[in-house]
């Protein structure tokens, strides 16, 4: 099993009213709900966290791209990547991801992933993501209907700039470069891991068959009503005649742990709301560009998730969001069952578990954070030992890392210069 | 009207067919067109009519080639030629005016009547253009009609909003119109037509709806500014379906052109 604990980074001060007062948390959300100076200790603290999780043992740290989002206040997650790359030490940095399509020339990604595959010793797991509609045609105006199109040119252009041994030249529709030719480049041979984020489009099933990918399902209404969609992919697997190794798929789980179930409801729940209540309020205006969604998957039904239930999150009590799987909360007993449904369920090895919700603050979540390291993951390692060496998916660092913080802690003497180096005759 | 198939080079085309007289060629919006539109009905009183669907819409083949302004525009073209018409009076309403536009300014010596209806294809940072993809259906109707209650009407008029396989048919039918119309009109309708407008010698012709909320017609100057000669034609209580609204007085100043 492989957990990564990821933060969204959602902004923590958005108003009582504000589903009242706002028409959407994305896109086009109230200038003056963000203040930039109380974004300095949220960075920071939103960063400590993720480097707590790797002293805890979490396998992954991971980081993801959202523009104009009051839930996500990280358009460029290289940025929180490249520090975490420096301060944690074992943890593999899961960028999920990069939306390709929207970078000119997407060789960027390709040289800033490669940067940090290099910094952190081999540690990058590497996300491709289509993006959503909200971010890939509202906020950075990629025509819907061809936004795949250059995906899927940016994504041959990326790979081959990592696998490319000597200068080439790239005729695409959309990108035109003479000399491609990256430097630097990945550690990890021949490329890093690459999972790609979905949300049901058939398309991206059959992309991460044929590449090797692992397919990660970011939800954010839990594991039950994921059971469809990830039958859907597992079904495709089969019938493509390839293997049903659990590391061909990801969930993002919301989860939340303490002593007992009654103390995860007091000490969590506000959050919880929050997050279902605040900050997934998108207008549907802004859910999914038409042209966005091939006419195969409007067909089986997938509808953005974007798109709110009849009557919104508002009805969904504590109560509703638990029983229903939303969200996964309760004693490290009551987790580690839930856990175990979800895994076997949805024949999942990575999960992306989103520890940090809403506007929680950063003492519960240590707390949470902590209780699950300690009394839920350990019980859950052994989930699927037939698969136990399928390193298909995951990264491949250097064996021996170094660490941020290794010069001496004074400068050299003259002295000591001329010891180590001689002195010129 | 009659709806016939027509061969290009690119697709199969499906087109409206009806009316007698001079050749008139119609360009639709982004919502499309069908056969009972009354604007046709009335254009066809004088005029042989053909209204080309562009690839998506309707019950039309798709055809991914079409991606940006100069192949919408060459591709129509070929549909003119497909047809067999010569020098066709030309006439668009809204996406199919910036594409008629556009095709009169590459090949000005093949139109000599155009009438442009509420024209996309410029911008003015003072008047922005409402953001037709991210309206809501329920907020459609009050931004194309000068008469919301009437123009919604007409919008669900023969559909039955309660079937379930309701929503499912028109999120496909959006994905494959407002898909295909986004190529030249998502996130701004312009493509660069302000720069090759002088190049047109049409007769022209600009009509716009005195309640136009989609594309204001402040618009209408920037066209009559930026095609020589062009007369405009305001018709009062009418919004960007003014072809649904008004049709008579649309297909008056068509007529207008000779």
């Amino acid at each position: 099993m492989k957990f990564t604990w990821f933060n969204l980074m959602p902004w923590p001060y958005l108003p009582d009213d504000f589903r009242e007062k706002n028409r959407s948390v994305w896109v086009d959300i109230d200038q003056k709900l963000f203040d930039p100076a109380k974004s300095h200790e949220v960075y920071n603290t939103y960063m400590d966290l993720l480097e707590y999780a790797d002293t805890l043992g979490f396998d992954g740290v991971g980081v993801n791209e959202h523009h104009q989002n009051g839930y996500g206040i990280m358009p460029s997650p290289n940025i929180i990547a490249a520090g975490l790359a420096r301060r944690t030490k074992d943890a593999a940095i899961v960028v999920l991801g990069n939306s390709i399509a929207l970078y000119n020339p997407p060789v960027r990604v390709a040289e800033e992933f490669a940067m940090l595959d290099c910094i952190s010793g081999g540690r990058l797991v590497a996300g491709f993501p289509v993006g959503t509609s909200m971010d890939t045609n509202y906020c950075y105006g990629q025509i819907p209907s061809l936004t795949r199109e250059k995906y899927n040119e940016a994504h041959d252009l990326i790979i081959k700039a990592w696998t490319t041994r000597e200068p080439f030249a790239f005729n695409g529709r959309y990108n035109k470069l003479r000399h491609v030719n990256i430097w630097p480049r990945p550690i990890q041979e021949p490329r890093p891991p690459v999972h790609i984020p979905g949300g049901g489009s058939v398309e991206t099933y059959d992309f991460c068959i044929d590449n090797t990918y692992s397919y990660s399902y970011l939800s954010f209404s839990g594991y039950l009503r994921a059971q469809a969609l990830m039958n859907g992919y597992w079904k495709r697997v089969e019938e493509r005649g390839v293997d049903k190794s659990p590391y061909r798929a990801g969930f993002a789980q919301t989860i939340l742990v303490a002593d007992t179930d009654e103390e995860a409801e007091r000490l969590y729940s506000e959050h919880v709301s929050y997050f279902y209540n605040r900050c997934l309020h998108v207008y549907p205006g802004f859910a999914d560009a038409p042209g966005y969604r091939t006419i195969k998957t409007i067909q089986t039904g997938a509808l953005s998730q974007y798109a709110p239930p009849t009557g919104g999150y508002t009805q969904l009590t504590w109560k509703e969001l638990t029983e229903q799987g939303h969200v996964i909360a309760g004693s490290p007993e009551t987790v580690r069952q839930r856990m175990e449904d979800l895994i076997k369920g949805l024949n999942v090895g990575n999960i992306f578990c989103l520890m940090h919700v809403g506007n929680m603050p950063a003492d519960k979540c240590m707390y949470s954070t902590k209780l699950f390291a300690e009394k839920v993951m350990p019980k859950l390692r052994n989930m699927f030992p037939d698969w136990e060496d399928d390193n298909r998916f995951w990264t491949q660092p250097l064996k021996s890392r170094v660490t941020s913080g290794s010069l001496p802690k004074q400068a050299p003497t003259s002295a000591e210069l001329a010891a180590t180096y001689g002195v010129e005759a | 009207m009659d709806l016939k198939t027509v061969s290009t080079h690119h697709v199969p085309v499906r087109y409206l067919e009806g009316g007698s007289g001079p050749a008139l060629v119609f360009l639709h919006g982004a919502g499309g067109v069908t056969a009972d539109d009354p604007l046709l009905a009335e254009l066809a009183k004088t005029h042989h009519v053909y209204a080309p669907l562009i690839p998506g819409y309707g019950d039309s083949e798709e055809c991914p080639e079409i991606r940006d302004m100069l192949d919408f525009t060459l591709h129509t073209w070929d549909v003119v030629a497909a047809l067999g018409l010569t020098d066709p009076v030309l006439v668009g309403h809204s996406m199919g005016g910036m594409i008629a536009a556009e095709m009169a300014a590459i090949q000005p010596h093949d139109v000599s009547r155009l009438a442009l209806i509420c024209p996309a294809g410029l911008w003015d940072d003072e008047h922005p253009i409402a953001d037709l993809f991210a309206t809501l259906p329920f907020e459609m109707p009050a931004l194309l009609f000068h008469d919301a209650v009437a123009g919604a009407a007409m919008l669900t008029a023969g559909r039955n909003v309660t079937d379930p396989n309701f929503l499912q048919t028109y999120l496909v039918n959006n994905a494959r119109q407002l898909g295909m119309a986004g190529r030249i009109l998502f996130p701004i309708p312009e493509r660069g037509l302000q720069q090759r407008m002088y190049r047109i010698t049409a007769k022209t012709v600009i009509v716009w709806g005195d309640s136009d909320r989609l594309i204001p017609p402040v618009y209408a100057h920037g066209f009559k500014k930026g095609i020589a000669g062009a007369s405009l034609v305001s018709i009062p209580e009418a919004g960007h379906m003014v072809t649904l609204e008004k049709p008579p007085l649309v297909a008056e100043a068509v007529r207008g052109l000779g």
